[in-house]
C-alpha cells in the first residue's frame, strides 16, 4: 500500500490543461495543416507527381490539397522547388463537410464549432463505439491514448463504450475492407438514433493508400453517412481531441498563423 | 543428407536462378530435417514463376546465423509438410487459400483470410467456415467478434466450453484484409513504402526496416552507419512504447489500476520521443531505402536523452509496483501456459517464444544493421505463462533503454544519411528479417527481368503466433481470455495483410 502511495506521489498529476492554458507544443518536424505560400513555377507539376495518393492537384495555376486523401508524407513539399507548398505544425485539421478538407491558397484555418446538431444532442455527453475496419492499429492506438490520464477525454463527457447500443455514434478507422463492411453496417444499425459517424484517419475518409483496392470499399463514407472527418495518418491525438471538442460545440483555442 | 541450399546472411540477395529447384520429396526432407535440427520455418509460400507455381521455404538457421532458402514446383496437389512439421500448418492453409493448391494430408484446410482466389473465384463469406465443435451435455459455444468491446481491431473467436473451462479456441481472421501483397507486385512504386508502414501500424519501423533491407539488397547498396543508428533507436523506441503499453494493459486486465494508468501515459511519452525524431509518433516517414530522412543534432540527442531518463524513472516506479503485488502475480502466474516443446513445434516467435525459454531473436540469431555491431542481450524466462510474457517485456524494456541511451551518447552525422539507391536488379531474390517488438518480421521479395517485384511476401510475427494464443487458452477459464490475449497482443492487420 505504501509503495502504491509513493508511486502515486512520484507520478504526479499529469493531465494536460487543454483546451485551457497555453497551446500544447507540437514536435518541430510534425506535419500538420498544409500552407500555400507562393506561386508555382510555370509548367512545374512536381508536387502532383510526387504524391502517392493523388491528394495534390494542379488545375491550371490553382494548387489544391485534399486533406482527406493526404497521408502527410510531405513528399510534395520536399519536391517543391518553388516553395509554394509546405506543412505547418497546426494540428487543427478536422471538418464536418468533406469538401472543407480540400484546401487551396484562399482556404482559411477555422476553429468554429463544427455541428450545431451535435452540440444540441451530444454537447454534454458523447458515447462512441469504435469500429476498426481495416485500420492498421495506428489510428486505433492514438484514439485509445485519449483515454489515458494525460489526455483524459472523459472530463469532456466523451467516452468509448463496449456496446453500440450504449453509443451515440461510431468512430470508424480504416478503409472499410470488404470483409468488415457487413459488421460495420450491423454495428451502425445497432446504434440508437440520433446517431453520428466519425471517419477517423485518412483511410476512413478516402481509403488512403488503399483507395482503389478491390479488397476495400474506399472509406466510411462509401458505406455510411459521415458527420465528422478527422484527417491524419494517423491523426495526432490533439487533432482528434480538437475535432471531437469542436464537434460537440466546446470552445477551443486556435493556433496562430505561422505556427 | 547433404544440405543443398544457399545460405544467406540477413539482408543478402541471391539470383533467382541460384535458388535450388528440387523435387517435392527433397523439398520436404530439407525443410523437415532443418527444423528438426533447430531451424525455424520463417516462411513457406507459393508464387508464380514463368507460368508455373513455385513453393518457397525460408528457414532461419540460428546455428549458422543465416537463412536457408529452397524451392520446388507444384501443381494442384502436393504432400503436406504439416504432419511432419507442425509449424507449416498456417502457411499451408494460406497456400491453399491463395492458390488452390492442396497440401495432401493437412489436418484441416480452411481459409485464414477469406480473400478472393487469384483464379477468379469470389471470396468466401468472412467468418463462415467449418469451425471445430464439441458435442455433449452442457457443452456450450461462445462466439466473440469481429467487433470487440475495446478500441481494437476486428477478429472472430470461437470458444468451446464446458462450464467455465475452455477446451478449444478457434481464431478466425481476415476482416482486415486489404490486399497488400497483391498491390506490391509490379512495384516498387510511390505507395510501396506507405504499404510497409501500414502493414501493422504499431510495427511501422519494424516493417519499414525489413523493406529497406530488401531494397538495399536488391539494389546492391549500403546504408550510412549514422542512418543505421537512427533506425535502431527508432526500432527500440517502438519496442519500448509497445511493451510499456502492454504491461499497462495486462495490469488493467487483472484490475491493477496504478500501473495501467501510469504506463498509458509513459507509452505516450515514448511515442513523443519518436515524434521528436521524425514528426510522427509511429515513426512514419523516417526510414527510406538506403537511409533515414531525418538526422539527430547534438541538441536533439540531448533532449531525447533527458526524456529517456524521465521515462526510465517513471517506469521504475510504475512497473515494479505490479510485479510486487501478490494479487497481480497470482493472476499472471500459471495462466495461459505454453511449454517450450509446444512453442518450438508450432513455430512461436518473439516475446511469446522467449517467455517459453526459447532464445528466438532476429537481432542476435540473424544479426542485421546496427545489431551486427552493438548487440542486445536476449531476455528469456522459462515459465511460458502470462507472467513470463509480462516479465520478458519488462526485461527487454530495460535492455532497450540502455541500448538507446548508448546510441544517443554516440555522435551521429547530421547529413549524408541517405545513400544512393537506384532500382532493383533483375531476376534476384532478397530475404530480410527484423525483430519487431512482437517478434520476427520476415520479408521475401523477387524481381522479374525488368527489376519489378515478381512477388513480395510479408510474414508478420502474428502469423506464427495466433495459434499459440489458441493453445494457451486450452484448459483455461474463459474469463482469462482477455489477459491471455493481451499477453500476446497480436496484430490482426499484420496477419490479414
Amino acid at each position: 500500500m505504501l509503495r502504491i502511495l509513493k508511486a502515486r506521489w512520484q507520478q504526479k498529476h499529469r493531465t494536460m490543461p487543454y483546451p485551457a492554458g497555453s497551446l500544447p507544443e507540437m514536435p518541430d518536424r510534425f506535419a500538420g495543416r498544409p500552407v500555400f505560400c507562393g506561386k508555382c513555377r510555370k509548367g512545374c507539376r512536381s508536387c502532383q507527381d510526387a504524391c502517392p495518393v493523388e491528394a495534390v492537384r494542379l488545375e491550371g495555376e490553382r494548387l489544391t490539397l485534399d486533406m482527406g486523401r493526404c497521408i502527410f508524407c510531405q513528399a510534395c513539399a520536399e519536391t517543391c522547388s518553388c516553395g509554394a507548398l509546405s506543412f505547418s505544425r497546426n494540428p487543427q485539421l478536422a471538418a464536418a463537410r468533406r469538401e472543407d478538407l480540400n484546401l487551396s491558397a484562399d482556404s482559411q484555418a477555422r476553429i468554429e464549432a463544427l455541428s450545431e446538431r451535435a452540440r444540441k444532442f451530444f454537447g454534454r455527453s458523447l458515447k462512441l463505439r469504435q469500429v476498426s475496419a481495416g485500420g492498421c492499429n495506428a489510428c486505433e492506438a492514438d484514439v485509445n491514448v485519449l483515454e489515458t490520464p494525460a489526455w483524459d477525454i472523459g472530463r469532456f463527457g466523451i467516452r468509448f463504450v463496449a456496446s453500440p447500443r450504449h453509443a451515440d455514434g461510431l468512430l470508424v478507422t480504416g478503409p472499410v475492407t470488404n470483409n468488415m463492411r457487413l459488421a460495420l453496417e450491423k454495428t451502425y444499425a445497432a446504434v440508437p438514433e440520433p446517431r453520428i459517424v466519425i471517419a477517423c484517419g485518412t483511410c476512413a475518409i478516402s481509403g488512403g493508400i488503399y483507395a482503389g483496392h478491390p479488397e476495400a470499399t474506399g472509406g466510411a463514407g462509401s458505406v455510411l453517412p459521415v458527420d465528422l472527418y478527422i484527417p491524419g495518418c494517423p491523426p495526432h491525438p490533439l487533432t482528434t481531441l480538437d475535432a471531437l471538442l469542436r464537434f460537440i460545440g466546446r470552445p477551443v483555442p486556435g493556433y496562430p498563423d505561422g505556427f | 543428407m547433404a544440405l543443398n541450399m544457399p545460405f544467406l546472411y540477413n539482408g543478402e540477395t541471391v539470383l533467382t536462378a541460384a535458388v535450388p529447384l528440387v523435387g517435392i520429396d527433397r523439398f520436404r526432407c530439407e525443410v523437415i530435417e532443418q527444423v528438426a535440427r533447430g531451424g525455424r520455418l520463417s516462411a513457406l509460400f507459393a508464387a508464380p514463376h514463368h507460368g508455373r507455381l513455385r513453393l518457397y521455404a525460408v528457414l532461419c538457421l540460428p546455428a549458422r546465423e543465416q537463412a536457408g532458402i529452397v524451392a520446388t514446383e507444384v501443381d494442384a496437389i502436393y504432400p503436406s509438410l504439416t504432419p511432419d512439421c507442425p509449424s507449416a500448418h498456417w502457411f499451408e492453409r494460406e497456400i491453399f487459400e491463395q492458390w488452390g493448391v492442396r497440401p495432401q494430408g493437412h489436418p484441416w484446410l480452411k481459409p485464414i483470410r477469406f480473400q478472393p482466389s487469384p483464379r477468379g473465384a469470389a471470396a468466401p463469406t468472412v467468418g463462415v467456415t467449418d469451425f471445430f465443435t464439441m458435442i455433449g451435455e452442457e457443452v456450450h459455444e461462445v462466439a466473440v467478434g469481429p467487433v470487440h468491446a475495446g478500441v481494437i481491431e476486428p477478429g472472430h473467436f470461437r470458444f468451446q466450453c464446458h462450464g467455465e473451462t475452455v477446451y478449444h479456441l478457434e481464431i478466425s481472421l481476415g476482416y482486415q484484409h486489404r490486399g497488400i501483397e497483391r498491390a506490391l507486385v509490379g512495384g516498387p512504386c510511390q505507395r510501396t513504402m506507405h504499404y510497409m508502414e501500414t502493414i501493422a501500424g504499431d510495427s511501422t519501423v519494424g516493417h519499414a526496416a525489413a523493406y529497406c533491407s530488401v531494397m538495399e539488397a536488391l539494389c546492391a547498396t549500403t546504408v550510412p552507419l549514422g542512418a543505421e543508428a537512427i533506425r535502431a533507436i527508432a526500432a527500440e523506441l517502438e519496442r519500448m512504447a509497445n511493451h510499456i503499453g502492454d504491461l499497462g494493459a495486462m495490469a488493467g486486465d487483472v484490475g491493477f489500476l496504478p500501473t495501467l494508468n501510469y504506463c498509458g501515459r509513459i507509452r505516450g511519452d515514448v511515442l513523443n520521443m519518436t515524434a521528436l525524431i521524425c514528426g510522427n509518433r509511429f515513426g512514419r516517414g523516417l526510414l527510406t531505402p538506403s537511409g533515414v530522412r531525418f538526422g539527430l543534432s547534438a541538441d536533439r540527442r540531448r533532449l531525447l536523452s533527458e526524456r529517456l531518463d524521465a521515462v526510465e524513472k517513471d517506469l521504475d516506479s510504475a512497473v515494479p509496483l505490479m510485479f510486487s503485488a501478490p494479487s497481480v502475480l497470482s493472476r499472471l502466474e500459471g495462466t495461459g501456459t505454453l511449454t517450450a516443446d509446444l512453442a518450438r513445434q508450432i513455430g512461436l516467435v518473439g516475446v511469446a517464444a522467449r517467455a517459453c525459454g526459447l532464445a528466438h531473436d532476429a537481432r542476435t540469431q540473424l544479426p542485421y544493421a546496427l545489431y551486427r555491431f552493438d548487440s542486445l542481450p536476449t531476455a528469456t524466462y522459462h515459465t511460458g505463462d502470462c507472467f513470463a510474457r509480462a516479465y520478458v517485456r519488462w526485461l527487454e524494456l530495460k535492455h532497450s533503454i540502455a541500448f538507446v541511451r548508448w546510441q544517443l551518447a554516440a555522435p551521429v552525422a547530421e547529413d549524408g544519411l541517405v545513400g544512393a539507391c537506384d532500382s532493383p536488379g533483375p531476376d534476384r531474390m532478397a530475404v530480410a528479417f527484423t525483430e519487431g517488438w512482437r517478434g520476427e518480421i520476415c520479408h521475401v521479395a523477387a524481381t522479374d527481368a525488368q527489376g519489378r517485384f515478381e512477388f513480395y511476401k510479408v510474414i508478420d510475427p502474428s502469423f506464427h503466433n495466433w495459434f499459440g494464443l489458441a493453445c494457451a487458452m486450452r484448459g483455461q477459464e474463459i474469463s482469462d481470455f482477455p489477459l491471455c490475449n493481451k499477453s500476446f497482443n497480436l496484430s490482426y492487420c499484420g496477419h490479414d495483410l
